[in-house]
């Protein structure tokens, strides 16, 4: 059973559920997974091709799967997976 | 009309602190606490390093695995991670567009407007339903 981090913000999407487990053999059908148990999570997560969106990363344990086999990454038992939104900013012009 | 956020002494002083600390850079960090009916009030910040490879006096970033450590520490403790703070060096405390561009509904994002030796002020902004930043009151905790 691999355990997911819901990030905060997508919260409001899995009535304030923290964590999303389920019986799962890559990364790719854990967050299907996700998506079918949480709908309104589905468009913060991918696009309308089913990739998942840019600016949202997935950490296996402390491994980003891009660095590992995407969304083939194989999940053991009690693995830890994380999705991770971009946060980044700053002022609008030169000083 | 929203209840102004509230925050616990310590996380108010750390981000001024850090605000001035990295002048004439931005600052940046995560902001942890409960919201319940009553509002938001904030019980830490934790302060991590901007992950900004160009120039950090007009832009930040947090590093993936920050943003992992800091949801881990809000499980392990208890406590929501509620909002994110940074800095605007010689800017007022307005979201810009590129604050805008990567905002997250939910977030409490905190800016303070800092100058040389002081910050000027402190404000804080919240992702409406249509993707707009609207302003949310701050009840500014009094020393001591």
């Amino acid at each position: 059973m691999a355990n997911l981090i819901i990030p905060t913000p997508l919260r409001k999407f899995t009535a304030g559920a923290a964590t999303f487990s389920a019986e799962a053999p890559t990364v790719g059908v854990l967050l299907q997974s996700l998506a079918e148990a949480h709908p309104g999570l589905k468009p913060h997560l991918f696009d309308g091709e089913g990739t998942l969106r840019h600016f949202i990363r997935v950490y296996v344990g402390d491994e980003d799967i891009e660095a590992l086999d995407g969304v083939s990454t194989a999940l053991e038992t009690h693995t830890e997976v994380s999705i991770i939104p971009a946060i980044a900013g700053g002022t609008s012009d030169p000083s | 009309m929203k209840a102004p956020l509230t925050f616990d002494h310590e996380p108010w002083t750390v981000v001024e602190a850090e605000a001035l600390r990295t002048f004439p850079n931005e600052c940046c960090g995560f902001l942890f606490g409960h919201e319940t009916d009553e509002g938001r009030h904030f019980t830490e910040a934790l302060p991590v390093e901007n992950a900004q490879t160009g120039d950090q006096r007009r832009r930040f970033a947090i590093d993936q695995r920050d943003y992992l450590r800091a949801e881990r520490h809000a499980l392990a403790t208890g406590t929501q991670l509620l909002g994110i703070y940074h800095s605007h060096p010689r800017h007022p405390a307005v979201p810009s567009i590129h604050d805008l561009r990567v905002a997250l509904p939910f977030f409490s994002y905190l800016i303070a407007s800092t100058y040389p030796g002081h910050v000027e002020r402190v404000r804080s902004w919240q992702l409406n339903e249509a993707g707009q930043f609207f302003e949310e009151p701050i009840q500014i905790p009094s020393h001591g």
